[in-house]
Parts: structure tokens; C-alpha cells; sequence
């Protein structure tokens, strides 16, 4: 398919919360910390944002109906145009998608872009929420937890693979180091890949410390379009892709060794981007890494590594914040926290302070000129991609 | 297509239950229902907008509002009120309630609540109320600290009072 | 203490012509949070309690209300796609990539492979399950490879996960183990789990 011509848009500012297990703030206190953080770093007031997406996954784990309408006010978005963007675990990087397409078709010049999740609220566990995801007459009845989805899709990815457990380790011991730099961190930690195995085991193979945490807190980005980028800021960081893709939600039904969603997603971005050769255009990356194994697995859908290749890279260092392709120097939902839309933006925020060499101690070498961010949730089954670059 | 096939339903819930926690801005509210017995609430210096509830940010202006508070008396008057004869269930209420929003006096804001000591055919809009709370040692600093709204000077006298 | 906020320093500024200020220096802006213990959130600090009631009653369709009725004769059915050739089970009313309807109805066997497993020591809730239950994705026989469903493996001795491998593996063949006829109401749990063939179709 053909794409058609559209305006130029960049990040301009971020902003985030702090991601922590409970917190005492609402969700529209955390909404406001990140979205006023992310127009204070753009320069700008509220009043020059022409529209507001809000990217908040279900009301069900904060326990307000439409909630994503009623955080508006703390993010910014009263009296003003507003798009929500709920694609489950998606919705961090379909907040850009969207925010994007406002700017891209010409309909506004300033668009702030909020993630919002308060998971504490649901009790006893936000399994309780999550557990819907389970057909509720061919599966539910089975008394499933939430954890099967990943650890049997992990499992096949061994099998398939012959990846052993201490290889996907390595994620959790990379992500929760990396993200002992991040000043927002909800679990960081310097850890090895006998402290992950001997972690329990929660349902095999994922021991716990291979699972992302539940988490309260929000983060914003500030999208303009060009003529506005180049005024606020000498280093705008332009979204050059975005792809998104949905598979079946008969989810026993896919390849559950490869995520071919997110593959599809990755070239409507790529192909956006003019990327030709992922693995030496993309100089930094944040794929979603809710589980330790999903960041591998994501990266092969990324064209980033060979399929099943992604252990034995990640071995040699090839990830590594010093190494060839840094991937999530952040530290990810391992080792920021996973308020689930929130977490996306974070990575977003991420790439937007490595590209304009302000990440601080996370900050890879090299001067990075372009990477790629990516979500994924629903039914299991979204990828959302954005490409962003200073080009 | 299949025919001749029951109907069939599945029944099932959603297990779920809430906690909510105040914010920054309720639980400072709450703190001072419960210690003083009057409503904590913010103000805008930019626009000039008081909210109670109170919030942190000025919806208007964006503007941090996290030290800018003040305090009011917990009366105002009938912004509008109804006649409630249902209970959330659709049963009948041995007495019907009168639920009112009452705008609290000096703020920008208000609250819903329960007229108290009046009778339905007394209550008009902009009626002045003030209102009745519990005594500061049953006082839990949450929302039925406050029992209810009453006409000024009618029979029940505002339970203020400095808990000790 | 991670959460107090501290003081804002605004980062340099320099106005410019349009009157929008640019920014300069990279954002040292401090991320704000106030974190609760879970004591505190559970008993000292003011929350609200809701209990809501989410009832739901899901009408199963025509293709599921037919797939229920053949679990409680004993049977498993399916369905077959006339474009794409693609053979389900669980049945669905339509194909979902060709968007025509799925009409074929097929009886298939009670067997079928493991296409992946798990070993799961904990409730929904997170508290902790003495024997460990054992999902599965289950591939029946006679279906288009790649096209599972969720269900449970038993039949299985041991609770640790080296005892459960010893005797499950990618690939192992199963059969589902169903309840006894009276006690079945047309559910996925009237098959009780699916166990693991031996050599030569039997249990093991």
C-alpha cells in the first residue's frame, strides 16, 4: 500500500512520575506530575496544547469507569480535543501512534501525550482485572492465572529454540542494572543469573524475578509539528515510523515461539522510517519487556536479531548500554516498574533523552541518531511501533 | 450453521475490589476534617479558581498548587437538590432522602450530600447550609465525617470542635 | 527517602523572538511519587473500600453452544474453513482470515499432541498451590497444526517441575481424560484434563 505524503512530527519535551508499587497520589495527581514535567521541558503551557491523547489501559485496575475521560483533567486536557488510547499493554507506544496522526494530518501543531496506570487499586491483585483476557467460557472455566499466557509461550520459545532459562536470565540481571540509573526506578537491583533462577519458580519456567512488578505511575511526551518543533528547540527528535498490527486473539492459535505481530508492525514502521537494514539503522532500542523472555522474543520480531538468535546476542554483550545495539538502557518494565500504559511512554521518554544525549548515567555512547520503541499487549496480540530519530 | 442447539448461557464475574487512595490533595483534606472539622482547599494565584475538593494543579493554568492552601468553614448553599425514594437497588427508602450539592462558601467548588433537620417542602436552591458533622473522637477522616448538610441555625447545631 | 519531592530548580531558559521559550539545558527536572508501604496503604492512610458487582451472563453463540454440547456426549467437534482449508477446535462461526462462514463440522478425536506447558505453583491471587497445576495448549488430531487451546495436562505423578518434565515434553502425545457421563453439564471442564499416551496409545 502506497503511503500518502504527511507533515513532519518530533518529540519535544517528556516528563515522568515516579513508578512505585502504591502510591499515595490519584491517577490524575500522576497524570499531572508527568504531563506538567513534559510541557516544562518543551517550554511550553498548557494552553498552547491543542489536543491531549491519553494512553490508560483498562479501568479496571484503577476502578474508575472511563477513566481515561476522568484523568483528563490532571492531564492537561480540559476544554480541549481528546483521543484515548487503550490497547492494553499497546497503548504506550499506540499513545504516539495516535498522538502522531493528530499532528501528521495537519489537524493540530501542539499534542501532548499521556500514559496513566494505577494498578494498586485493584485488589486483591490486579490478576482479577487481567484474568478477562481468558475466554470466559472456554477457558476460564479451567481456573487459569494470568501467568500461563507468558510462561507457555515462553516454554515454546525454548523448545523451539533450545534456549535454556539462564540465557533469558541475563534480562532480568541487565534491565534491573541498567535501571539502577534511573531516577523514576521501582526495581532496580544488582543482581546475577543465580540471584534470577534462584528466585521461585511462579509458574515454569519463569521464576519471579523475571516478572515486571505491578506498578502505580504515568509519564508524557509533548508532540509538535515542525514549524513548531524548530522554534521550541534546537533538537527536535522527529517520529520518522510508527506500524502497528493485531493478530488473532485465538491465541492458541499463533506461532507462539515468534511474534509475527510485532514483525508486521516493525516494517510499517521501517518502511516509514526508510529503514532498510534494522540492525545497523537502529542504534538504540526499547522493546516491552514485561517478562524477561519477552524482550528477546520481541527483538527477533523486531528484525533485530535472528529468530531464536536473541540469547546467545544478548550472551556476548551485543545489547549491552556499551555494546553494539543498546536495548533498553532504561531498564525496561524489569527494572522501572510496569504501570502498563505508563510503561511505554517511559520508553519513549527514553529514547527521546538518549537521542538528544541527555539520558545522564544511562546515556549510551556513540551519539545515537535514531531508535525504536515498542509495546505490545491487548489479548496478547498488538504490536505498536515508533521509530524516532534526529533526522 | 449449527440449528436445533439450546440456547446456553455462561454465567461468571469479574473478581475485582478497589482501594482508593485520596492523593496528595484528599488526604490533606481528610486530615483536616478529622483534626478541625473545616475543608481544606486549593487556590489558583493565576486564575484565581478555588477548588474543593481541593486538587494540586489548577486544571485552568496547570499551575502547582501543591502550597497553596486554605481553609473553610464547611457551609455554602443548595446549589440544587432532588428527592431520592430508591435505594441503589431500586427498593423503595422507608423515608426519602433529599440529596443536595451544596456550593461550599469561598471556594470555587462543593460537595454532595444529605440535607439534614429539614423537610422536603422547606428546601429551596441557594438555601444557606452549614455543615453537621460528627464529634471529633468518632471522626475516622473520611467523607461521612460529614453526616450531613442542615439550614443554618435549624435545630442540629454544626459539630465542629478541635479533636484533642 | 525516594518520594519526597524536592525543590524545583526551573532549567535554563532563553527567551525567544515568538514569545515560546526554548530550552536548553537537558531537563533536571525531579519525577515526583509519594510511595506507601502496604501497611499504610491497607490501614493508616484514609482509602475508600468498593466492593463492586460484576455479574455477567455470556450467551455462547451458536458454534461454542454446539462445542459444548458434544463435550457433554463425550464428543470434540470442529470445524473446517471451505477457502482457507484451516480445521479448528474450539469451532468458530466464521473464519476469521477468509471472513466466510466455517460450516464443515467435523467430529475429531479425543487425542492430540502438547504444543507447550507450564508448571504453575500459584493461584490468580498469588498464594501458593501445594500440587502445581499444569496448563498446556493442546494440538488435537486431525486439526491444522498450530491451531491450539488452552487446557489442563494431568494424569501426572510428582510436583516437582524436573518429575513433571520427566513424563511431558513438546510434542508428547495426550487423551483427554473426561468426567463420568452424569457428572458432565457441556463445559470445557468436562474433560478433566488431557494425560500423556505412552508408546502404542496407552496411558501412562
Amino acid at each position: 500500500m502506497k503511503r500518502k505524503p504527511h507533515r513532519r512530527v518530533a518529540v519535544v519535551g517528556a516528563g515522568l512520575s515516579l513508578f512505585m508499587r502504591r502510591a499515595l497520589e490519584t491517577g490524575k495527581e500522576l497524570s499531572y506530575y508527568a504531563a506538567s514535567q513534559a510541557l516544562e521541558s518543551a517550554g511550553v503551557k498548557r494552553k498552547d496544547v491543542e489536543a491531549v491523547v491519553m494512553a490508560t489501559a483498562p479501568d479496571a485496575f484503577d476502578g474508575v469507569h472511563m477513566k481515561g475521560d476522568w484523568l483528563l483533567d490532571g492531564a492537561g486536557g480540559v476544554r480541549k480535543p481528546y483521543m484515548r488510547a487503550y490497547v492494553g499493554g499497546g497503548s504506550g507506544v499506540f499513545s504516539i501512534i495516535s498522538g502522531w496522526t493528530l499532528v501528521a494530518s495537519g489537524l493540530f501543531d501542539l499534542v501532548l501525550v499521556v500514559g496513566e496506570e494505577k494498578m494498586s487499586s485493584c485488589q486483591p491483585h490486579p490478576q482479577g482485572a487481567f484474568l478477562t483476557i481468558f475466554d470466559q467460557i472456554i477457558e476460564r472455566p479451567l481456573g487459569p492465572n494470568l501467568l500461563w499466557i507468558f510462561s507457555l509461550e515462553q516454554h515454546r520459545y525454548m523448545s523451539t529454540y533450545g534456549i535454556r532459562n539462564e540465557d533469558i536470565a541475563l534480562v532480568s540481571v541487565k534491565n534491573k542494572r541498567n535501571a539502577l540509573d534511573h531516577p523514576a526506578a521501582q526495581v532496580s537491583a544488582a543482581l546475577t543469573v543465580k540471584d534470577v533462577l534462584a528466585s521461585e519458580v511462579v509458574a515454569w519456567p519463569v521464576h519471579r524475578l523475571m516478572v515486571s512488578p505491578i506498578s502505580d505511575g504515568a509519564a508524557a511526551i509533548v508532540l509538535a509539528s515542525e514549524a513548531v518543533a524548530r522554534r521550541l528547540t534546537d533538537k527536535p527528535v522527529w517520529v520518522q515510523g510508527v506500524g502497528w498490527s493485531l493478530d488473532t486473539s485465538y491465541w492458541g492459535n499463533r506461532d507462539l515461539a515468534y511474534p509475527r505481530y510485532v514483525e508486521t508492525a516493525a516494517r510499517m514502521a521501517y518502511e516509514m522510517a526508510g529503514v532498510t537494514e534494522p540492525g545497523k539503522q537502529i542504534h538504540v532500542a526499547e522493546p516491552y519487556d514485561p517478562f524477561a523472555y519477552k524482550e528477546l522474543h520481541h527483538l527477533e520480531g523486531l528484525q533485530l536479531a535472528g529468530k531464536g538468535k536473541a540469547p546467545e546476542d544478548l550472551a556476548q554483550g551485543r545489547f549491552e548500554r556499551t555494546g553494539p545495539l543498546p536495548v533498553c538502557p532504561s531498564g525496561g518494565l524489569m527494572g522501572v516498574g510496569n504501570p502498563i500504559a505508563a510503561a511505554g511512554v517511559m520508553k519513549l521518554c527514553e529514547l527521546f533523552w538518549q537521542l538528544r544525549g541527555e539520558a545522564g548515567a544511562r546515556q549510551i555512547p556513540g551519539q545515537p541518531e535514531r531508535g525504536v520503541a515498542q509495546a505490545w499487549g491487548d489479548l496478547m496480540q498488538i504490536g505498536t511501533v515508533a521509530v524516532l530519530g534526529i533526522h | 450453521m449449527a440449528h436445533g442447539v439450546d440456547a446456553r448461557t455462561w454465567y461468571g464475574t469479574m473478581p475485582v475490589q478497589f482501594r482508593y487512595t485520596p492523593g496528595t490533595a484528599g488526604l490533606r483534606f481528610f486530615e483536616t476534617l478529622k483534626k478541625k472539622g473545616t475543608l481544606a482547599a486549593t487556590r489558583c494565584a493565576e486564575c484565581g479558581k478555588t477548588y474543593l475538593p481541593p486538587r494540586v494543579y489548577c486544571e485552568n493554568c496547570f499551575a502547582d498548587l501543591g502550597d497553596s492552601w486554605i481553609e473553610v468553614e464547611p457551609r455554602g448553599r443548595i446549589h440544587t437538590f432532588t428527592l431520592v425514594h430508591l435505594d441503589r437497588e431500586g427498593r423503595r427508602l422507608r423515608q426519602p432522602e433529599i440529596a443536595a450539592y451544596v456550593r461550599i462558601d469561598g471556594t470555587d467548588g462543593g460537595l454532595v450530600t444529605r440535607l439534614l433537620t429539614v423537610r422536603p417542602e422547606d428546601v429551596r436552591i441557594d438555601l444557606p447550609v452549614e455543615g453537621v458533622l460528627l464529634p471529633p473522637r468518632l471522626r475516622t477522616g473520611a467523607l461521612d465525617d460529614i453526616r450531613g448538610f442542615a439550614p443554618v441555625g435549624s435545630g442540629g447545631p454544626a459539630r465542629r470542635g478541635r479533636a484533642r | 527517602m525516594k518520594g519526597k519531592p524536592a525543590a524545583r530548580r526551573p532549567p535554563a531558559r532563553r527567551r525567544a523572538s515568538t514569545g515560546i521559550r526554548r530550552i536548553d539545558a537537558p531537563p533536571r527536572l525531579p519525577m515526583r511519587g509519594h510511595g506507601l508501604s502496604d501497611v499504610e496503604f491497607q490501614q493508616t492512610v484514609p482509602t475508600v473500600w468498593w466492593e463492586p458487582k460484576l455479574e455477567y451472563g455470556w450467551d455462547a453463540g451458536e458454534a461454542i453452544g454446539r462445542f459444548l454440547a458434544g463435550l457433554k456426549a463425550g464428543k470434540i467437534y470442529g470445524v473446517r474453513c471451505r477457502t482457507c482449508g484451516r480445521t479448528v477446535t474450539p469451532p468458530r462461526a466464521f473464519c476469521e482470515l477468509d471472513f466466510k462462514p466455517m460450516d464443515e463440522w467435523v467430529e475429531l478425536p479425543d487425542t492430540g499432541t502438547v504444543n507447550t506447558f507450564s508448571v504453575c505453583y500459584i493461584t490468580w491471587d498469588m498464594k501458593p498451590l501445594r500440587r502445581p497445576q499444569i496448563p498446556a495448549v493442546i494440538e488435537i488430531d486431525g486439526t491444522t497444526p498450530r491451531v491450539g487451546f488452552l487446557h489442563l495436562l494431568g494424569g501426572v505423578s510428582g510436583s516437582t517441575v524436573e518429575a513433571v518434565r520427566k513424563q511431558v515434553q513438546v510434542g508428547t502425545p495426550v487423551r483427554a481424560v473426561w468426567r463420568p457421563l452424569r457428572e458432565r453439564e457441556g463445559a470445557i471442564t468436562d474433560i478433566l484434563y488431557f494425560a500423556p499416551l505412552k508408546a502404542k496409545g496407552r496411558r501412562a
